[in-house]
């Protein structure tokens, strides 16, 4: 889009101004590179979130910004329960808690490279992937509860994972508030058999080297070491989440009018935080939350079954577990004091920095590590959070690379069999249910990660600790 | 004047992240059948696909384009739920109360080689209009 429209607050961030009906600016933290390839939707949807009721300080969107739904992807925004704030369906999206956990293997590339074919297809026949695959966990209406409910920590209970393996991720696995009854049968229909399971698209479980570190203290710190193999797993709230988006997006869009909230697009449709259906909403989203919380706990169990299969006695702990789907209640400093504020993340990574009360000790240094993924064939990252993006970002930070090309070009333009030929050269190993998918998923479709993440560290939203290349990819 | 010659028929449209379907026909009910054979064909080849199921599907809406939200959500649901995918539909609307008929099989991974799930049908793009000429278009983003 056209930079004019903008006025460049410093090297990496670009303000849009108040106008119409927006309440706050909106800013977007880019170069001038990214920002001029960024679609001129982003401007639209960034600028109608500027508009929502409640919004306080600015609407940002991250360097990964594109178009996406009401709320752009990479899109940020805090709103004040006792300024009229809303919670937006839109602005946590369908697949509620999406995120990325990444485990250490305590094995270095000269002790996977023997094994990489093995590895692969191990973990290819455990970890349930791709369109029509069902879980090997069925819930009844209890145990779906249970979950709902408790999240990684239920998981934990029913013999998934490790008591430490908790500490690890946000919220300590369990997201408080979770209200199970607001969750329709419809969405527990569709997430029955779904648990334990990777899904489509985007979603991934990649093993990775550390390929470069930038930063030697805070990578000793998440126990990260050049050649170091690492495992990460992309996934979210599967049916159940998409279920429960969809639903509240529309009872939300329905009532707008009764909130007397103007919706410059229904898709923003969104819901007084103290009304009845923002507060059902919330406790919804949160048993949302839970459920991906839940599935990545399984899958990390099914993952540590497969490894243990190649490499027997094996232990697989945590580096973190990070959502960036999510509309969650903070402590933020504004004016000099702490308020209350539910911060929408669309598309972007919580990143509390050094101290934050929520980390736990071993990170309370070092900020809490930002995993960033990458697509298919190219580097994901680690960062980590840092003191001023309390203030440029109510501590948020991008979330991965974004899409350049729609898929249906991907499909016109690359082939599956000979892109996987293609990375395997590269000593990349693909196994995928399906061939169209991997053309969808091509990396070249895809924005340059490493660019977002630098303007990322650069902006101050979160620093650069390690890259990670992949070695092998489970694709849906 | 009206066209009397438009074949049913559908496409995809670009979004940036995901997918737009788009049925266009002479009635509004084919348009929304053509917009769910679209909708197939983001995750397979419907010609890949064969009918050997039938399911029924109802729903109601204050306007087309609420209804077009719901039938596509309604479809999303039963192929999650029951492992389906759809080569075609029958589609009446009478009054915003939409009732259908959906063909299609259980999903075959060898056989269909499903490219991505459908996660939900979004207000995005979503229109539902009569062209000048009478032909209908129905249309939205799914989100995938």
């Amino acid at each position: 889009m056209d930079t004019s429209q903008f006025v460049q607050r410093d090297e990496t961030s670009w303000e849009i101004p108040p106008k119409g009906n927006m309440r706050v600016p909106a800013i977007i933290y880019a170069d001038a590179q990214l920002l001029q390839d960024m679609d001129q939707k982003v401007y639209e949807q960034i600028t109608n979130v500027a508009s929502l009721p409640g919004i306080v300080e600015a609407a940002y969107a991250m360097p990964d910004a594109h178009w996406g739904y009401g709320f752009p992807i990479g899109g940020v925004a805090a709103f004040d329960p006792e300024q009229g704030g809303v919670v937006s369906a839109g602005g946590v999206g369908f697949d509620i808690s999406c995120g990325v956990r990444t485990l250490h293997t305590g094995l270095n590339m000269a002790e996977l490279q023997p094994h990489k074919q093995a590895l692969a297809d191990e973990l290819y026949r455990t970890v349930p992937v791709g369109v029509g695959s069902k879980g090997r966990i069925h819930l009844n209406h209890d145990s779906m509860h249970g979950m709902l409910r408790g999240g990684a920590q239920w998981a934990l209970e029913q013999g998934f994972g490790e008591a430490q393996d908790l500490e690890r991720i946000e919220e300590q696995g369990c997201m408080a508030g979770a209200e199970p009854r607001y969750v329709s049968s419809r969405a527990r229909d569709r997430q029955k058999d779904e648990m334990g399971t990777l899904g489509s698209g985007n979603h991934y479980l990649e093993v990775q080297r550390v390929a470069e570190i930038f930063d030697e203290t805070v990578a000793r710190i998440f126990g990260l070491r050049i050649n170091d193999v690492v495992i990460s797993i992309h996934c979210g709230s599967r049916g159940l989440g998409h279920q429960i988006g969809t639903e509240f997006l529309k009872e939300m869009a329905m009532s707008a009018a009764q909130y007397q909230i103007v919706l410059p697009d229904r898709e923003l449709a969104c819901a007084p935080l103290t009304s009845t259906l923002g507060k059902q909403y919330l406790g919804a989203m949160r048993a949302g939350i839970n459920c991906a919380l839940a599935n990545r706990q399984i899958i990390t169990h099914l993952t540590r079954q497969a490894v243990a299969k190649v490499f027997p006695g094996i232990h697989l702990g945590l580096l973190y577990d990070v959502s960036h789907n999510t509309c969650k209640l903070e402590k933020h400093t504004m004016d000099g004091c702490k308020k209350d504020l539910y911060i929408h993340r669309k598309g972007a990574t919580r990143a509390f920095g050094p101290g934050h009360a929520d980390l736990p000790a071993v990170f309370k240094e070092t900020g809490q590590p930002v995993l960033i993924g990458g697509s298919m064939g190219t580097s994901s990252y680690v960062l980590s959070g840092t003191a001023e993006g309390e203030q440029r970002s109510f501590s948020s930070a991008c979330h991965g690379a974004g899409r350049a090309m729609s898929r249906s070009k991907a499909t016109k333009q690359w082939r599956g069999k000979a892109l996987i030929d293609e990375l395997a050269a590269q000593g990349i190993i693909i196994r995928s249910p399906s061939m169209r998918g991997v053309a969808e998923e091509a990396p070249a479709a895809y924005k340059d990660v490493s660019a977002v993440v630098d303007i990322a560290d650069r902006a101050g939203l979160a620093r650069k600790v390690a890259r990670l290349e992949p070695v092998i990819c489970i694709k849906g | 004047m009206k066209n009397k010659i438009i074949t049913p028929h559908w496409e995809h449209f670009e979004h940036e992240a995901d997918i737009g379907i788009r049925g266009i026909a002479p009635t509004l009910e084919q348009a929304f059948e053509q917009a769910a054979v679209a909708m197939t064909a983001v995750i397979t080849n419907p010609d890949q696909v064969s009918t050997s199921k039938a399911v029924s599907i109802r729903c109601e809406a204050p306007d087309n384009e609420l209804l077009l939200l719901d039938w596509i959500n309604e479809l999303v649901y039963e192929m999650a739920v029951q492992g389906l995918l759809f080569k075609l539909y029958q589609v009446a609307i009478n009054d915003g109360k939409l009732s259908a008929t959906a063909f299609g099989e259980a999903v075959d991974r060898q056989k269909h080689q499903p490219a991505v799930e459908i996660k939900g049908a979004t207000f995005t793009e979503l229109r539902v209009y009569q062209q000048p000429n009478g032909t209908w278009v129905a249309q939205c983003i799914v989100d995938v």
